[in-house]
């Protein structure tokens, strides 16, 4: 496999990332020798494996409790820090209600 | 071998040192000292040491005097006393300090002060614990060495011109330098453990979901946990009676019941099975340290534990797919910071641009170079070749640890290959260094728990650190070993 500088802009925008030239180049050549090093991964065969996604399935050993006990109600309150937050944004308004300032975004 | 093992090299013995959570207490109790002039006597270590280790990248001494006066304020009522009562403590950057500027090591968090505390640091403040400051690690915990703060690297106490190990480096250093009695750190594929190797310094990961992440700053969600750093295993102990535990905000904390951890803790070893998996000794483990490994095997055997031989064959593949794993959630997690809520925003014509700029300039080389390894590893074409197949071979490896805990009770190997190397040594090559993390990264992609000890020292200065790996929720076991090591000797190999 190779990965181009193309595809290294194409990761960068996807991450919003901005790379300079050299980046782009140090970027480029790490990630290849770093996958390159990964594809040992296929010296195993996975065919018959499940994706381990969820770790905590561990914590289902000790109790079989339906998850749902897990869960807290859905339901806001109140921590007191929105003044808090938005004045130390970097462009934060603390009016009623308080909102955070950035570039027009209609046009993207 | 020195009888004070813990003494930094070309350093006084602090007059702090020897302090623990126990002896603390007795202090206060007696009114031998006040926690306020406890507290004093640690800034001041802070501020003649903390220059050439830069092990603190901040201090809270208003919140800490404020606490100790809590303290002392209890002691003069002659009510009873916290658990962790005046007990000087630091806390890793990465942990959200309500007041006290966290950054995370980054330079796009520069001046965040967070509104609230972390849980674990909330049951620490509870506990009467005192804050002394932050500390210095790799940015956003990303790193082997520490030297990928933006806020310069942090020296390793023992020998200056070395690393103290990453990512919680400036934790391990501040505990081994005793300027701190206890401390916090992370660890995602060896930040606790590795740092606590390198520098001498008991270090303890839980299992996952052990202690609450609620307020720690995200870098691997499948991965990260919060765990104690101490001179003496007794001090962990203490520590993780406190942190450990269901929180209603972190639904990945785990509803299962905090035994008492210290009253296990003198429990007899004799009769314990502990595996000795053939992949950990093998090629790439530098004889010195393997020499003071099988030592410390050798001390345990003698303490009637029953070395067994095991073979946990996924040992290879653990690199690749950690390397994967942790770099496809840190791609996920690191979204949050784009100038807009908080830190560094770079302006721009539009808001993609102000974010890329802001992620461009923000953002330090370890971390672009993971957040493009992880979203490269997540993007449509090749999300089945990489990540799919790492969480494949992640359910083989913990495979490989269910398999050995139905033959043995703990597993033991070394924490890390090398000791703790010179500055600059390893940075040119960033797969090098990522091969370093071998022998941690395991246990982190299986969940389980897993702490290093000190085991004696190459050429009297360098530490070694020997880890032990227990079951998931079997911390109380693994600290039982710890301690018996730790009471024959086993530190000072």
């Amino acid at each position: 496999m190779n990965i181009s500088r193309e595809d290294v802009l194409r990761v960068a925008e996807l991450a919003n990332l901005e790379l300079t030239e050299a980046e782009l180049a140090t970027y480029g050549a790490q990630l290849q020798s770093i996958l390159s090093y990964c594809d040992k991964l296929n010296e195993l065969d996975t065919t018959n494996v499940e994706p381990l996604a969820q770790i905590l399935e561990v914590g289902k050993v000790e109790e079989d409790k339906d998850e749902e006990q897990h869960l807290r109600e859905d339901a806001p309150r109140d921590a007191g820090v929105i003044s808090e937050v938005v004045r130390r944004a970097p462009e934060g308004v603390d009016s009623h209600p308080a909102y955070f300032r950035v570039p027009k975004v209609i046009d993207r | 071998m020195s009888a004070t093992p813990h003494t930094p090299a070309g350093a006084a013995p602090p007059a702090t040192k020897g302090w623990t959570v126990a002896s603390i207490r007795r202090a206060l109790e007696s009114r031998q000292i006040s926690a306020r002039e406890l507290t004093k006597e640690y800034y001041s270590r802070i501020g003649r040491e903390n220059p050439r280790l830069n092990a603190f990248l901040a201090l809270s001494p208003e919140r800490a005097y404020a606490q100790a006066d809590t303290i002392d304020a209890k002691i003069s009522r002659g009510e009873p006393l916290p658990p962790l009562a005046g007990v000087p403590t630091a806390l890793k950057d990465v942990l959200n300090t309500r007041g006290t500027e966290t950054t995370a090591g980054s330079r796009i968090l520069k001046g965040y002060v967070p509104p609230y505390d972390a849980t674990a640091i909330e049951r620490l403040d509870h506990a009467g614990a005192i804050f002394l400051g932050k500390t210095n690690c790799d940015e956003f915990a990303m790193g082997s060495s520490n030297e990928n703060s933006a806020f310069g690297p942090v020296h390793n106490p023992l020998a200056l011109d070395r690393v103290p190990g990453g990512s919680s480096g400036g934790s391990a250093a501040a505990v081994a330098a005793g300027l701190a009695v206890i401390a916090l750190g992370t660890d995602t594929g060896g930040s606790i453990r590795q740092p606590g190797a390198m520098c001498g310094v008991p270090a303890l990961m839980p299992t996952y979901g052990r202690v609450s992440r609620y307020g720690l700053i995200a870098f691997a969600s499948s991965l990260d946990r919060i765990g104690p750093f101490a001179q003496t295993v007794e001090d962990l102990a203490r520590v993780m009676e406190v942190i450990a535990g269901r929180d209603p905000l972190d639904a990945t904390s785990a509803d299962h019941p905090v035994p008492s951890y210290t009253a296990g803790l003198d429990a007899p070893v004799k009769g314990l099975r502990l595996g000795i998996p053939a992949e950990y000794f093998a090629e790439g483990l530098d004889p010195a340290v393997r020499q003071k490994v099988e030592a410390a095997v050798a001390r345990l055997k003698e303490l009637g534990c029953v070395p067994t031989p095991i073979t946990m064959p996924h040992t290879p593949y653990a690199i690749p797919v950690y390397y994967l794993v942790a770099t496809a959630e840190a791609s996920s997690n690191l979204a949050r910071f784009d100038g807009v809520r908080y830190g560094l925003r770079v302006p721009g014509a539009t808001l993609g641009e102000m974010y890329r700029k802001t992620r461009g300039a923000g953002f330090g080389a370890e971390v672009k170079r993971r957040i493009m390894l992880g979203t490269y590893a997540l993007s449509a074409g090749y999300y089945d070749a990489y990540y799919l197949k790492a969480q494949k071979v992640r359910t083989l490896i913990k495979g490989d640890f269910d398999r050995a805990f139905q033959q043995v009770d703990l597993i033991l190997t070394p924490t890390s290959p090398v000791t703790a190397f010179r500055l600059g040594e390893r940075t040119a090559d960033p797969l090098a260094m990522y091969l370093a993390d071998i022998y941690t990264v395991t246990g982190s992609l299986a969940g389980v728990t897993g702490i290093s000890l000190p085991c004696g020292k190459v050429c009297g200065t360098l530490p070694v650190g020997l880890q032990v790996i227990g079951p998931h929720f079997e911390e109380g076991r693994v600290l039982q070993l710890a301690r018996a090591f730790e009471a024959a000797g086993g530190f000072e190999l």
